[in-house]
């Protein structure tokens, strides 16, 4: 029973590792070894959704490391195995045959792997071992071309964001085992005290900063420094999602702390109102899908916040889909175009309308267009967000046209007719190429995941969602008709609105666009607070090091020689002389006690009477 | 079985001084790797033959100088045995690193074979005096290791290290004779001292003899601020020297806390613990930061050492706090800092080999001098990469299980240092990173100095097969801890009923 979910971490992990060991030497062998493997890992996750087994080792005294498939990580690794299949097939076509492709394959099979952990896990070290893994796996993908400094900045930059908030996990499972509730993660609300606060903060941070949420989402823009397949599979089903899905999965932990579920909501909120306005002032292909990153996930935390465990799944599942579309046409486009910039991909969509359907596709369904899933999935969500509070719900609302502002404003560059004149020099790059027909290992993924895109709309329909629903475990409320209606029309109207604007420019101070295109200058506060304040400190501290403990310790040593070296001359000498002293004098009473042996016998006669003499005086007087 | 295991590495150093100068340098080099792999062979027997329930096995309690209480007493428990293990593997490693040394190799080989010897006789060692000797016998065969092997400014560290460390170990003689007056009868048995707890209601006698154990144990450690003898000794050592220096040596420390300290001085050490913790966290915070501000490879591992030890000295300080609901915490807590010696051990072993390999290649540790390796050593690129993530705390390897353990037993009784202490595993991040980035990424440049005409070549096959194991190990113990934790979390518990007396 428990073999399929063994199986499910074991595949994508083993073969991950054995191809990164044997490294060019597996190149040829790779594409095919990690498309299977992720096939295989996808009929094994389809297997443990339906079968639920649950299996537990022991690591630690009390801290087993525990796996569980159920209704909510059954739905998630299904979505994880599928992504990743799609990912990898375009990858074949990709990532050259020149290129390091065992390395590619097996870190990414591996980072996935960790993902497929990450969902299942049901126990702390379970869950905090996948996590870090794939925060490290991530480095080295986002670094993949590593001859690139500016590429591996940006890839130390994600990771250290990432483990910062990390350590909030480290603290949670420090208060877990403080507080006695150790056993699984489901456990963790039953903590008490300060221990129950304490673990819902370090999970909240952790989660945040994972799911690049306010104020850690910069490190997403770094991310995007990898290679295509790697931004298609980090931001759709993988990685960012992961803090999102803790959140959903721990909302009980949420609820009883009290403080968590708002906290949470609101930040949820907040961060899909502010990056979807970033993802709108954005103007190169790549950083505006990352911001939508932000702000879409934004929408499953705040989900998670208002305890919409069928919302933020619907959420998290249709836009898995229509992201990791829209990010692999964006690294088709910049694989064979060379750009990633809005203005010069103008026509893109038209030169193969294949890719850009695809792309279409993703974007109508990014944007919340009825009947496309993410339409109702918002709709779901926000129904509780309403339950809760008025200002969720508008807030909420106003970031779901954006997201149909930023879609727009992608479709209409890349539907806008090509430049002509190609002769003149300041000409796209794309326009000298030669774009050869898209490979079978191109279309069939973008034809699979935007026909999953739109069979996804499915879920919208009422019994299909009271059976995901059922699958969760859950009962959650379901938005008014006019809810649906009402997002029916604002994301049409939104998206016509910027697609009427067109690339002209917004009526607002340049300062102020310039902050929202840079990330609301998230990442230079960073610097500003953390990064350079540590830097001096470290510089002062090994400065102290050097200057004050390491010469104290140099100076008492030179200072015992100089106190040999006076204890020598003065000290010394002093001893020295004190002994010649008493022998000088020894030999001077010598000297003298020589003085009366004359050999003379008038002499000896001569003393003897005076020394009677003083005998006699001396027993008179003492007498 | 015990006593050959603790033998045979000297019986093997006076053998090669034996031999004559003109024997080739080949055969020095195979009885050196051979001895090696028998002691190795021998203390997994030793391991095989143990058994989980704990106490201390394989004892040995033979008669030395009867009128002053001295004993040749030696026996392993949970604690001993990891590291008599740790230390056979480390030593293996290093005479397969050193294959291809030119420089004396008799002596070389002599000198690291006696060292072997007084690290299994400390670790196995259950006689304070026993103990001393072996302390002090390795300062004396490091120092020559350092000053006969070393880089350009090694007489001078090897000297410091020297003085530092045998400055150290007098004030760990003196709590040593302070506890062998205080027990009755006058004895420098472990055992019958632990077993008689003899300074209980003793306070201001044991607050004493602890200061000095605690100083004497701190030099080893180290910790701030008794730690600058550490990156000179490093930065001038060879790399088969930091290895054992820094994998075994340092152990000695900590071990004497778990072993000495905290079972014969209950009383003194759970008032006193909040110094150790406050000692540990700084140690952690400051190791990071100085590694963080380092521009030469080694001296940055050298700094990351008095971090990782840091963790350790944390957990033992945090275990010593009251409080009924945090047992098992604190049992973590204790086992967690066992383990983290062994992972250290290996991690750090392998770091500095490594760290030999580059300067064997580059003739400099200056990490502005290089870059973009991997271009041209992709495989020293890779092993790197895997002992600086596995250094930096990464799930999958020993180091995670380690500190996890310390970190989350040490959060319930001290949860403000420990809050502190976690922030370490960022600043190791970070500094592993720049270096993996400032080394071995970007664009190929390499090192313009005298000597350096040869190309950069990769990872050769001797290197290889001394670095890997040591990595491979630190996976095995990363992703099945179980068959060594099932050895410490008896003993762990044990130090913990004897600290509640």
């Amino acid at each position: 029973m428990s073999a399929p979910l063994w199986a499910l971490i074991t595949v994508p992990l083993a073969t991950g590792t054995v191809l990164v060991i044997a490294g060019r030497r597996a190149d040829r062998a790779a594409p095919a070894a990690g498309v299977a493997a992720a096939a295989l890992a996808l009929g094994l996750a389809l297997l443990a959704a339906f079968r639920q087994p649950s299996v537990s080792a022991a690591l630690l005294a009390d801290l087993p490391f525990g796996l569980a498939a159920d209704g909510l990580s059954g739905v998630l690794a299904v979505t994880v195995a599928a992504v990743t299949v799609a990912v990898l097939l375009f990858g074949v076509g990709d990532i050259g045959p020149g290129e390091a492709r065992a390395r590619f394959f097996g870190l990414m099979l591996l980072f996935s792997g960790a993902m497929l952990v990450t969902v299942t896990a049901t126990t702390l070290p379970a869950l905090l071992m996948s996590w870090e893994v794939m925060g490290a796996t991530s480095w080295t993908l986002i670094a993949y071309r590593w001859q690139d400094t500016v590429r591996v900045a940006a890839a130390g930059t994600a990771f250290l964001t990432t483990r910062a908030a990390d350590l909030g996990l480290y603290l949670a499972a420090g208060a877990a085992v403080a507080g006695g509730r150790t056993e699984a993660l489901g456990d963790l609300d039953r903590l008490s005290g300060p221990w129950l606060h304490l673990a819902t903060a370090g999970v909240v941070v952790a989660a945040l900063g994972k799911s690049a949420q306010l104020p850690f989402s910069f490190w997403l823009s770094k991310a995007m420094q990898g290679p295509g397949p790697v931004s298609a599979l980090l931001h759709s089903a993988t990685m960012v999602v992961a803090g999102a899905y803790l959140l959903i999965r721990l909302g009980p932990l949420l609820a009883a702390a009290g403080w968590g579920a708002d906290a949470v909501a609101w930040t949820g909120a907040g961060t899909a109102l502010a990056l979807g306005l970033v993802a709108a002032a954005q103007r190169d292909l790549k950083q505006l899908l990352a911001a939508s990153s932000c702000a879409q996930i934004g929408f499953m935390v705040l989900a998670a916040g208002v305890g919409s465990t069928v919302g933020g799944t619907l959420q998290l599942i249709a836009h898995a889909a229509a992201k990791s579309l829209a990010f692999l046409v964006a690294g088709y486009w910049l694989t064979w175009l060379g750009t990633k910039s809005l203005p010069e991909l103008r026509g893109a969509a038209r030169r193969r309308p294949a890719a850009g359907i695809a792309f279409t596709v993703a974007a109508l369904g990014l944007a919340g267009v009825a009947p496309l899933s993410l339409w109702a999935a918002k709709d779901v969500l926000l129904a509780a967000a309403l339950e809760r509070s008025t200002g969720l719900y508008a807030v909420g609302l106003a970031a779901a046209a954006l997201s149909a502002v930023y879609s727009a404003k992608a479709l209409w560059y890349v539907w806008q007719p090509r430049p002509d004149r190609p002769s003149r020099p300041d000409l796209p790059p794309y326009a000298r190429r030669t774009v050869p027909r898209l490979p079978a290992s191109l279309t069939l993924p973008f034809a699979a995941l935007s026909l999953a895109t739109v069979a996804l709309s499915a879920l919208v329909l009422p019994p299909v969602r009271e059976a995901l629903a059922r699958t969760l475990g859950v009962t959650g409320t379901m938005p008014n008709a006019w809810e649906f209606a009402l997002s029916a029309v604002l994301a049409p109207a939104a998206g016509a609105v910027a697609w009427a604007w067109g690339a002209r420019r917004v009526p607002l101070p340049t300062p102020v666009i310039r902050w929202v295109s840079g990330w609301l200058g998230l990442e230079r506060a960073a610097h500003a607070v953390c990064v350079r304040p540590v830097q001096r400190l470290a510089t002062a501290l090994a400065a102290f090091d050097d200057r004050v403990l390491d010469r104290g310790v140099e100076g008492l040593a030179r200072g015992t020689v100089r106190l040999a070296g006076v204890m020598n001359r003065h000290a010394e000498a002093a001893v020295d002389g004190a002994v010649q002293g008493v022998a000088a004098v020894s030999r001077g009473l010598g000297r003298l006690a020589r003085r009366p042996q004359t050999g003379q016998l008038h002499t000896y006669l001569a003393q003897a009477v005076a020394a009677c003499t003083v005998l006699a005086v001396v027993l008179v007087l003492v007498r | 079985m015990l006593t050959a295991l603790v033998l045979l590495p000297a019986a093997a150093a006076v053998l090669l001084l034996c031999l004559p100068r003109s024997t080739p340098r080949t055969a020095f080099r195979v009885v050196w790797v051979a001895v090696s792999a028998a002691v190795l062979a021998l203390a997994l027997a030793v391991w095989a033959g143990y058994r989980d329930a704990g106490g201390i096995q394989y004892e040995t309690h033979a008669r030395w100088i009867p009128s002053a209480g001295i004993g040749y007493h030696i026996g392993v428990d949970g604690l001993s045995l990891p590291l008599l293990a740790l230390t056979a593997v480390l030593f293996l490693a290093c005479s397969v690193h050193a294959l291809r040394g030119t420089h004396r190799v008799r002596e070389f080989a002599a000198l690291f074979l006696f060292l072997e010897t007084t690290c299994l006789g400390l670790f196995a060692a259950l006689d304070l005096i026993l103990f001393f000797v072996f302390f002090d016998l390795s300062i004396v065969a490091m120092y020559f290791i350092i000053a006969g092997w070393g880089h350009k400014g090694a007489g001078r560290a090897a000297l410091y290290f020297f003085l530092y460390t045998f400055l150290g170990s007098l004030a760990l003689l003196l709590g040593f004779i302070g506890l062998y007056l205080a027990a009755e009868p006058h004895t420098f048995d472990m055992v019958a001292l632990t077993a008689q707890n003899p300074l209980a209601g003793r306070s201001a006698y044991g607050a004493l003899v602890l200061l000095a154990l605690g100083i004497g144990l701190a030099v080893k450690t180290p910790t701030v601020p008794f730690h600058t003898w550490l990156p000179p000794a490093h930065t001038e050592a060879p790399a088969e020297g930091s290895a054992i220096l820094a994998g075994v040596l340092l152990k000695m420390g900590t071990y004497g806390f778990l072993r000495i300290a905290l079972p014969m001085l209950p009383e003194a050490w759970r008032s006193y613990a909040l110094v150790f913790v406050v000692v540990g966290v700084v140690s952690v915070l400051h190791g990071a930061l100085v590694a963080l501000a380092q521009t030469e490879f080694k001296r940055m591992i050298a700094y990351t050492s008095v971090n990782h030890m840091g963790y350790i000295v944390l957990a033992i300080g945090a275990a010593a706090a009251a409080g009924g609901s945090t047992g098992d915490a604190r049992r973590l807590a204790v086992t967690g800092a066992t383990y983290q010696m062994v992972s250290h051990g290996l991690l750090t072993g392998a770091l500095f080999l490594l760290a030999g390999v580059l300067y064997e290649r580059g003739r400099t540790y200056d990490m502005g001098a290089y870059s973009g390796v991997a271009a041209t050593a992709p495989v020293f690129a890779a092993l790197t990469g895997v002992a600086a993530f596995a250094s930096l705390g990464l799930p999958g390897f020993s180091g995670f299980i380690a500190e996890f353990q310390i970190l989350t037993g040490s959060l319930g009784p001290r949860p403000v240092a420990t809050g502190l202490a976690v922030l370490g595993i960022l600043l190791t991040a970070a500094l592993f990173l720049r270096a993996l980035q400032r080394i071995f990424l970007g664009p190929l440049r390499l090192p313009e100095a005298p000597g350096t005409a040869r190309p950069f070549a990769d990872i050769r096959a001797h290197e290889g097969v001394a670095i890997v194991p040591l990595l491979a190990l630190a996976v095995v113990l990363g992703l099945a801890p179980r068959f060594v934790l099932d050895v410490i979390e008896p003993a762990s518990r044990d130090v913990l009923e004897l600290l509640a007396r």
